[in-house]
């Protein structure tokens, strides 16, 4: 139980941490680390997106930067259309496009969720070794697909010359803007917390830890993992959208694989299936980048350096060291 | 599309077969012997790429450069086995995706570090300089087949080292049984050590290989890891022989349908929409054919158990 | 068309050039406790994985109250009312013996695709659950503790309610008693009898005394093949099954 408390406390810290630090850096007028803070906002929620499916689904994912990157062209695309004032598509119903936020949201949910079908369908019959070479090809093959298409900019990318609307809010204040990540982030974790813990979540980790057990109850792995990963898709594809909208571009190097990889990252470095973990995991993987990164170019260097002594000889991750080994069901 | 350019095609694809060879031997033995994933694949055909170049460069001659290159990627797998690998072989796939990913990010700014942020430019050797006549018209650069022969030449030596070698026979049991291995006297941890730098040999060679006809740069690997990937996917993780077959296959597919699928398309579409749509398709074509293959045979086509 | 729960009907399966199960038929009645015994290397664990579906056979079928399932894999046969235990006890290592249970009821009420509502804090959940784990004689005190740190006789306990929570027609089990001591052993036979009636048992077992407590129907099986099917006193009696098995 202490332990117990232990991790509500430090959840709590991390919790507030981020609001706190962007309302500082406001008050410092620092726009540029408000906007620093929400980066890792939305790099989190990325990560609390796979973490749904790694930690609870036990699906070693190394593919999630397309979801991240559909969802970022999703809110793009449709930037994109309503300042040409032309459809997204025109057949077989017409879809204008909307600087809206909400719309954006809608459009990279939807997207990386019907992807998430496609992908974790077939990915999902194999498992170990497989589904991670897969998910990455898979990831790879929506990279090549984003740079042959030059309607959205190909290789070059999409600029978005403005931020999209949010009803009510002047979302192209930075703190706005923040709140808005903010509040997505804690939603995300909210509902990843909900759903960990009922039923479906017991079947998820039941599948994560003991397929065969699972499947002896009456209870099918394969349909509990494929919705698990399409929902975890869909949050890290909302993260994307935010993604876009904070840097007004958007990219194929969105879906490359190192993105992939420095998803892994915030999830690994945190730890593993802890819920506030993909927070601590961005955080640390910005700081690393402003710090070091201020003093010399070669910052993934020490970041790779980092990463090897965590998995070598930290295991558990920050979350891990903080709060003593993962809490039993 | 004349005859000639069909021929030409078919030796690329055929020549990007054999390369992926190269590197998904190393990957597939690494899984089928060890247990192990290794992402930093892409980072030891770049080693040997870089040091080729570099030394080639420097001296002047390719062949020195050739011997220093697969001398370096060979050093750093070990190197890397002793340091890293081997603490990894009984943790879960995370750890290894984890770990292999962060010496990506080291080797890539090492890399940065000694050789500058340029990319480096490796020579065909005289030797190998000029092209044959194909028939039908045209002429095929030596170059080309010389690394088809190169390729097919490893893939018979292996074959030959794993069927008729005491190694080859320990490599085997090593895969069925380490346990066994280890009772038997052999000193599995040697042996490991041995099987990793052998496949980050072959890796650096395909990256001279390739250095010599495109440019050498930091991050020149990892492309050509995921398509490796795509390989044993393909061919079955663990199998040389699945994964000899799906290289060329998916060498053929990719070249094949980055040469055709437009003009194949202008046949159904107008010119223009089919040049964008062939280009398009012609890029996904071999994670297509993947997933077909995933479809029908999650194991792969030459699977190794069960 | 017949009163059989569970029908074989001329299952093979070889592996290479062994047969590890030969043209095997038998019939399970649904109240009855079906013993199959035989040395091993027998095809006992090879029969047991194709009947609950975790092996495909070569030639035969396998029928379910006359519906043949031959083609279902485990969980569909699971759900038909079809629960096994392992001869290796395969629980979810860190779950609760109550979670790992709960599993089990969650699957029989057909539930597991809520995702909102808590699974911890649910009292359809956790009364059957409870309930499944006293009948096998589990202390309450141990329900909340990961099944990794039960005792091994626990941990067979919680295999057996999970089964339990199917609640089943047909339970299938691969040696219940593997590894237990004198008293855990009396005190599993005691469980597995009062079950007798509620519902079908298949039962894998090396144990003799057990076997003979507890069957009412007894097969032999050697070289993959049933040599022998009958009531424990036509076992005891048949020379063929002393001479193959019993009597050395």
């Amino acid at each position: 139980m202490a332990k117990h408390r232990a991790e509500l406390l430090v959840n709590l810290v991390i919790a507030l941490a981020l609001p706190a630090a962007a309302l500082t850096a406001w008050a410092l007028g620092e726009s540029f680390y408000v906007s620093l803070v929400s980066r890792v906002a939305i790099l989190a929620l990325a990560g609390v997106g796979l973490n749904l499916a790694l930690g609870y689904g036990g699906m070693v994912s190394f593919g999630h930067a397309a979801f991240f990157g559909l969802g970022a062209y999703a809110a793009g695309i449709f930037a994109f259309h309503a300042f040409d004032g032309t459809p997204v598509i025109s057949w077989p119903i017409q879809i204008m496009g909307a600087a809206s936020m909400p719309v954006g949201w809608l459009a990279a949910i939807v997207v990386a969720g019907l992807a998430a079908l496609a992908i974790g369908a077939i990915s999902l019959r194999t498992s170990g070794v497989y589904f991670i070479m897969i998910t990455l090809a898979f990831a790879q093959m929506l990279y090549y697909l984003a740079v042959s298409i030059p309607t959205y900019g190909g290789a070059d990318g999409l600029i978005l010359y403005l931020r999209s609307g949010f009803p009510g809010l002047d979302s192209s204040d930075d703190l706005t803007f923040f709140a808005l990540c903010y509040a997505l982030l804690m939603l995300a974790i909210f509902i990843t917390w909900r759903i960990a813990g009922s039923r479906f979540g017991m079947a998820l980790r039941g599948a994560s830890r003991n397929e065969e057990r699972l499947a002896a109850v009456g209870i099918s792995p394969y349909p509990i993992k494929l919705v698990a990963f399409c929902i975890s898709a869909m949050i890290t594809a909302v993260a994307g959208a935010l993604f876009a909208e904070l840097v007004g571009f958007v990219s194929p190097t969105l879906m490359a694989w190192k993105m992939s990889g420095e998803i892994l990252i915030f999830v690994i470095l945190g730890g593993v299936g802890r819920l506030y973990a993909p927070i601590i995991g961005a955080a640390i993987f910005i700081l690393l980048e402003t710090l070091i990164g201020g003093i010399t170019d070669r910052w993934q260097f020490v970041l790779g350096l980092v990463l090897l002594g965590v998995v070598l000889f930290a295991r558990g991750g920050v979350m891990g060291a903080l709060t003593g080994r993962a809490r039993h069901v | 599309m004349s005859a000639a350019l069909i021929i030409e095609q078919v030796l690329n694809g055929f020549q990007l077969g054999v390369m992926l060879f190269l590197m998904a031997a190393g990957l597939t033995l690494a899984f089928g012997v060890m247990g192990l994933i290794n992402l930093a694949h892409g980072s030891l055909y770049m080693t040997g790429a870089f040091v080729c170049a570099w030394v080639a460069n420097a001296t002047g001659s390719f062949w020195t450069g050739l011997a220093l290159g697969l001398l370096a990627s060979a050093a750093a797998g070990a190197i890397i086995e002793i340091l890293v690998m081997r603490r990894l072989y009984d943790r879960d796939h995370l750890d290894q995706v984890l770990a292999t990913f962060s010496l990506i990010l080291i080797f890539a700014e090492g890399a940065h570090w000694l050789f500058g942020s340029r990319p480096l430019y490796l020579n065909i050797p005289d030797l190998l300089d000029g092209a044959i006549a194909l028939p039908g018209g045209g002429g095929y650069p030596v170059y080309r087949l010389a690394v088809i022969g190169v390729g097919l030449v490893v893939a018979i030596g292996l074959f030959l080292l794993i069927t008729r070698t005491r190694l080859g026979m320990r490599i085997r049991a090593g895969e069925s049984d380490r346990e066994m291995i280890g009772a038997l006297g052999v000193n599995i941890r040697t042996l490991y050590t041995l099987v990793f730098a052998l496949g980050a040999m072959l890796a650096g060679l395909a990256g001279v290989l390739v250095g010599a006809s495109q440019s050498v740069q930091v991050g020149m690997g990892e492309p050509v890891l995921i398509l490796a990937f795509v390989v044993i996917v393909i061919g079955g993780i663990g199998s040389i022989k699945g994964a000899l077959v799906a290289s060329v296959l998916v060498g053929l597919v990719d070249t094949l349908g980055r040469a055709f699928a437009p003009s194949l398309l202008a046949l159904a579409l107008p010119v223009q929409a089919a040049a964008s749509v062939g280009a398009s398709v012609a890029s996904i074509l071999i994670y297509l054919l993947m997933a077909v293959v995933l479809a029908f045979r999650p194991q792969g086509l030459f699977p190794t158990h069960g | 068309m017949s009163d059989a729960l569970l029908s074989l009907r001329g299952l093979n399966k070889t592996f290479g050039a062994l047969k590890a199960t030969d043209d095997v038929s038998l019939d399970v009645a649904s109240d009855e406790i079906h013993v199959i015994i035989g040395p091993n290397g027998a095809g006992k664990s090879t029969l047991i994985a194709q009947v609950a579906g975790a092996l495909k056979p070569d030639s035969g079928s396998v029928l379910l109250s006359d519906e043949d399932v031959t083609r279902l894999g485990v969980p569909a046969r699971a759900r038909r009312g079809l629960a096994r235990t392992f001869q290796v006890s395969s629980l979810i290592a860190n779950f609760s013996a109550l979670a790992n249970v709960s599993l089990a009821v969650q699957s029989h009420q057909g539930s597991s695709f809520r995702l909102w509502r808590s699974a911890s804090r649910d009292s359809r959940l956790r009364e059957p659950a409870q309930e499944a784990l006293s009948r096998v004689g589990m202390a309450a005190t141990r329900c909340d503790i990961p099944v990794d740190e039960l005792s091994h006789g626990e941990r067979r306990q919680v295999e057996l309610a999970v089964a339990l929570a199917l609640q089943p027609r047909l339970m299938l089990l691969d040696e219940p008693m593997a590894g237990l001591g004198g008293q855990d052993c009396i005190n599993m036979t005691a469980v597995l009898k009062r079950l007798r009636g509620e519902c079908a048992i298949l039962l894998v077992e090396h144990d003799m005394d057990a076997v003979f407590a507890l069957a009412d129907r007894i097969s032999v099986l050697v070289y993959g093949r049933v040599i022998a099917s009958g009531t424990p006193q036509e076992i005891r009696a048949s020379r063929e099954v002393q001479e193959a098995y019993l009597g050395n």
